[in-house]
């Protein structure tokens, strides 16, 4: 960990101000990814601006009947929201099914969602790694890959998004809200959040030096079966190989009519393919097809396919049996 | 007393964290603190150590390199006491495995030691190196021994000619990954110097190798090292020796006339501690129609390194366990650059045993005989190998008290048969031995006018409860209330042992305690009618007519020096079952139940008993299912050092019907209170028997450990 100066952000405005005015700042919230990267020399930020007492800690209906989740909301307080459970089973049951108990009282919405790759060379410094040392190369294109991309990746980075919660946001068409240190707002639709890796892997989302992150706004419930399903390597605490978040509704035939489906594990963002999901009465294998058009994998992650087909066809058979 | 179920002594100064650790303790006022900087290149050369920075930066008190490391005895394998052989550390600019240290910074503070070892400048010239076993297997050579000087290789008969006339083989390759220990306690010490005399507080299993080490590395005379090791956070094998941390402490608390602590990071000891050796091991079984076995076979080519030479006994699970006129075992090395090998719970039996006792799976379906029938009809009458009659052997007892417990006969004897939902389930065996050793050990017991009970021994207590058991034997041997006894451990001043590991660490305490209360209360009574007297007398008799109190010493031979080593095979027995369940969406595997019976003698402590055993059996889950270690071939380091990515159970791995159950005891040629060791017992056996529950299940056999939703999926019917 490289020394840094610290200080308390007052408000969104003053923290979005202060961060942009330095170009080496952050900002800090639950701490939880950023401190870890910074203890093992991974980001070395030069000064910390503290957004824990600035507010957007509260969970609120929209006009359009929506929830407006605040950034520094913590995961476990969104997941036992009784509105989340009740409405929006699909995140709460991503939440849960991340990280701890301890880590989830501490970690943010906004957080979350701009928390960084697991890739295992981004976390050692030894190693080349495009995201962590721009130009430097990517040792996991050749490397233990297990974990890695099978969709959207690029010769630069094939690295995933580790986050559960937005997998789930993506399912429902989350919009991120923000504001900019010259005080303008704007909305950014979920799907657009991330970035693709491309030549730039290192550049993540589309947010600007200093744009801070003020809350996430749900559409209107969306009605059917919600499901969060997550492979890992064990039971519990480990991040997702593949996950797959679903809100089915079926039809008076008792097959699946409508479907979204959002995958984690598979790409450097939630990966969802809404072409693919207007062929569900096609059924699980062509929208498997189209979803994963393209996909690229490893010797050591070959799997990951194969595993988002079967997730995929499984939930479609659970919401017929419902 | 013997035998309760008595809870730790220590269990509350452990929760309340008043048991102080190696890092915490403040033996000397505030310590500077080390912090360790690695190489970021597996092998080569260093070609610039550029350290000024790091000296200017803040709070920093010493930057040691190569260049300015106090001179240190030099490595020497050749010295029989493995854990007590000199550990020089900076010892020039070769680079020989990823991670190894190439400077300490001393600072204030931690975090000051940490960011100005991030401002070392260093450059590496680098040398292609070998990293994996799999495509340097050719290169194996034989070596002089396996550990604990174990042979080798054991040839009898013809195993070659019984497999060609055999009605049924099996001829399987099973590989084993890197494995390590990762105590909750990371390799840590304090060190301070008064005078010429050293005073270290390492986190140790053995406090007289720790001495021997660092005394041979500092170049001090023996009795200069003193050494205190009170409280251990875990130790697996890891910490059978101390590493650079305690050396690194030992030399800075000199430079700077201060004590200095140090500990390897959580990643470190990914680099740093050594590493159970990945395996290819080769399983050949020769059998009749009828399931009689007429020739066993297991070849394990291991990992190693130039460095020093680390040969798991793997290749010695086979030689006592079932009856075979033809057999052959052999251990072989393969150098690789990479960390050293070093002991991690149950070294051999769990790789060799994962292997042996799947192939013994492989071999009862093969000839549609039950896995536990089969076993039964190849039990040995006497060691095959060494054909002197076993010390005490009650496998077959374990396995039908298991088959009982546990429902066996309810198994699906054709696998992939039984269903549930979107869930495969199957049932698994295996068999677990492991060798029973024994060390050279001293106690000495007090008592005072009072009847207090004083406890003194160099023994080491890593978590497993050997200040409560000591207790628990004195308490009993003596008469007296367990409250009234002290158990002093771990410091160099006390009489030696050889510490904790091998699990012969509480059969050779107990027993030199026993004996130092036999001493001890002949001394009161005098040889003849020592038994004669009552307990209570005891007491009073000392009270009476000895105001100093009194004190008997005991101890215990080593095994090379007890003929009942030689005349006896001794062992523990194990039989272990698992029942699993396959998600046949995902081809994910959970662990539903499970059980181990054991026999290890005598028991002197039911309730720390059965934890080692359960923490041994949550370790077996592991190494079938969880733990590995990835080696990236190119770069030669573990590409999942750290927690999050070394996947070991979490709670929600294990479920609550996990039970260890021990067959009521003792072994009469073991030692005087009939005992054995338990520490590694749990380990035994019980990944196979995963293994062979996952068989079962699905009728897929994954033969590369650990088994993975990849290696099943492909198998998995077709998912709707
Ligand atoms: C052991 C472990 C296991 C885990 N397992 C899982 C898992 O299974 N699934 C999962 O989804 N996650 C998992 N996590 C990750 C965890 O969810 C994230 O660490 C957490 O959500 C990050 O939130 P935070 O508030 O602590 O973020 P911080 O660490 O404070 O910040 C993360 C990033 O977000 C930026 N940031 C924070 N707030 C804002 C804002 N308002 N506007 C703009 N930028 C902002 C920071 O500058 C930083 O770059 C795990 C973490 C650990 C340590
Ligand atoms: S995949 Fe991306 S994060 Fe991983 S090493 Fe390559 S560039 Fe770095």
């Amino acid at each position: 960990m490289r020394a840094f100066s610290y200080e308390r952000a007052a408000s969104p405005a003053a923290a979005a101000k202060a961060v942009a005015e330095r170009p080496g700042a952050r900002f800090i919230a639950g701490g939880t990814n950023l401190l870890d990267l910074m203890k093992l020399g991974i980001e070395t930020p030069t000064h910390l601006v503290d957004v824990n007492r600035i507010g957007l800690d509260a969970i609120a209906p929209t006009s359009d009947g929506g929830l407006r989740i605040g950034a520094l909301v913590r995961n476990a307080d969104l997941a036992a929201d009784p509105r989340i459970r009740r409405d929006y089973g699909v995140l709460a049951r991503a939440l849960l099914a991340g990280a701890s108990g301890q880590l989830r009282n501490r970690a943010t919405t906004a957080g979350n969602l701009l928390q960084r790759t697991r890739c295992p060379y981004f976390y050692e410094t030894a190693m080349p790694c495009n995201k962590r040392r721009p130009g430097s190369g990517c040792a996991a294109l050749e490397g233990f890959s297990r974990s890695n991309a099978v969709l959207g990746a690029s010769d630069a980075c094939i690295a995933t998004h580790p986050s559960d919660m937005a997998v789930a946001m993506r399912a429902l068409d989350a919009r991120v809200e923000t504001v900019s240190p010259d005080g303008s707002s704007r909305t950014v639709p979920i799907a657009d959040l991330h970035r693709l890796p491309g030549d730039e892997p290192a550049q993540e989302t589309v947010l600007q030096q200093g744009e801070l992150i003020t809350a996430v706004a749900l559409p209107p419930p969306i009605q059917g079966l919600h499901l969060y399903r997550k492979v890992r390597e064990r039971a519990s605490y480990a991040f997702a190989t593949v996950s797959l978040a679903a809100v089915l509704v079926r039809g008076r035939d008792g097959q699946v009519e409508t479907g979204r489906f959002a995958f984690g594990g598979l790409a450097h963002k939630p990966w969802r393919v809404e072409a693919a999901e207007r062929e569900v009465a096609r059924g699980p294998a062509a929208v498997s097809d189209l979803v994963l058009a393209g996909a690229r994998t490893t010797s050591h992650n070959a799997f990951k396919p194969t595993l988002a087909r079967r997730l995929l066809a499984a939930a479609m058979a659970e919401a017929a049996k419902e | 007393m013997i035998g309760r179920a008595v809870s730790r002594v220590d269990g509350p100064l452990k929760v309340t964290g008043g048991a102080r650790y190696a890092y915490e303790r403040q033996d000397f006022g505030r310590a500077a603190v080390g912090f360790i900087l690695g190489a970021s290149v597996a092998k080569g050369r260093i070609v610039r150590l550029d350290t000024a920075a790091a000296e200017r930066a803040p709070g920093v008190l010493h930057v040691m390199t190569h260049w300015n490391a106090p001179a240190q005895g030099p490595r020497d394998g050749s010295l029989p006491d493995q854990f007590g052989r000199p550990w020089p550390v900076l010892q020039g600019e070769r680079v020989s495995w990823f991670g190894q240290p190439v400077a300490l910074v001393v600072a204030e503070t931690f975090e000051q030691a940490r960011s100005a070892a991030a401002l070392i400048d260093a450059a590496y010239e680098t040398e292609a190196g070998a990293f994996d076993l799999a495509s340097h297997a050719h290169l194996a050579y034989a070596p002089r021994t396996a550990a604990v000087g174990l042979a080798t290789d054991s040839v009898l008969g013809d195993l070659d000619a019984a497999m060609a006339s055999a009605d049924v083989t099996i001829d399987q390759n099973y590989t084993t990954p890197a494995h390590f220990a990762q105590p909750m306690e990371p390799q840590s010490c304090l060190a301070h110097w008064v005078g010429d005399d050293l005073h270290v507080r390492p986190s140790a299993q053995g406090v007289a190798g720790a001495r021997m080490a660092l005394a041979r590395t500092i170049r001090i005379p023996r009795e200069r090292v003193h050494v205190d090791t009170a409280f251990v956070g875990g130790g697996f094998g890891s910490k059978l020796r101390v590493h650079e941390e305690a050396v690194f402490a030992a030399l800075a608390a000199r430079v700077i006339a201060r004590a200095v602590k140090v500990a390897q990071t959580r990643r470190q000891v990914f680099t740093i501690t050594g590493r159970r050796p990945e395996t290819i091991q080769r399983v050949r079984l020769a059998a009749s129609r009828d399931g009689r076995l007429t020739g066993v076979g297991h070849d394990v080519n291991m990992q190693g390194t130039s460095r020093e030479e680390f040969v798991e006994q793997t290749a010695t699970v086979l030689r006592s366990l079932y009856a075979a006129p033809n057999r052959l075992t052999r251990h072989r090395v393969t150098d690789l650059d990479v960390g050293l090998g070093e002991a991690v719970r149950g070294p051999g039996e769990l790789p060799g045993l994962l292997a042996v006792e799947s192939a013994m799976d492989e071999l009862a379906h093969e000839l549609g005989l039950d896995p536990i029938e089969l076993r039964i009809l190849n039990e040995p009458e006497r060691d095959p190998e060494r054909n002197v009659p076993f010390s005490e052997r009650r496998l077959v007892e374990c396995m039908r008290e298991g088959a009982a417990r546990f429902g066996w006969s309810a198994r699906a004897a054709r696998p992939g048969s039984r269903r549930e939902g979107d869930e495969l389930i199957g049932i698994g065996m295996a068999a677990a031995i492991r060798m029973h050793f024994q060390g050279a050990t001293r106690a000495a017991v007090h008592m005072g006018r009072d009847g207090r009970v004083v406890v003194r021994s160099d023994m080491t207590d890593i978590g497993t409860g050997t200040y409560t058991i000591l207790a628990q034997v004195a308490a009993d041997a003596l008469g007296v209330p367990l409250a009234r006894v002290t158990v002093e451990l771990a410091r160099s001043d006390l009489p030696p042992s050889p510490g904790s590991g091998g699990s012969w660490g509480a059969s050779n305490s107990s027993n030199a305690v026993h004996r130092a209360c036999e001493s001890l209360k002949e001394k009161v009574f005098g040889s003849s009618n020592a038994s004669g007297f009552g307990r209570a007398d005891l007491t009073s008799v000392v009270s009476r007519r000895f105001p100093d109190g009194v004190e008997g010493e005991g101890s215990i031979v080593g095994m090379a020096d007890d003929p009942n080593y030689r005349n006896f095979s001794q062992h523990t027995y194990g039989a272990s079952f698992a029942e699993v369940a396959v998600n046949t969406v995902t081809g994910e595997v959970r662990l539903r139940r499970m059980l181990g019976v054991f026999a290890a003698g005598r028991i002197i402590n039911s309730k720390t008993t059965r934890s080692q055993l359960l923490g041994g059996m949550i370790w077996g889950v592991s190494s079938a299912l969880h733990e590995a270690a990835h080696v990236d071939p190119r770069y030669g380091n573990v590409v999942n050092g750290d927690l999050a990515e070394y996947v070991v159970p979490v709670h929600a791995d294990i479920p609550a019907a996990l039970e260890a159950v021990l067959l009521d005891g003792i072994d009469d040629k073991a030692n005087p209170l009939g005992m054995k060791g338990v520490g590694e017992l749990g380990v035994c056996g019980t990944g196979a028997a995963v293994a062979n529950a996952v068989f079962n299940a699905t009728g897929v056999r994954v033969r590369d450990f650990p088994i993975t939703m990849d290696k099943l999926l492909a198998a998995l019917p077709p998912a709707f």
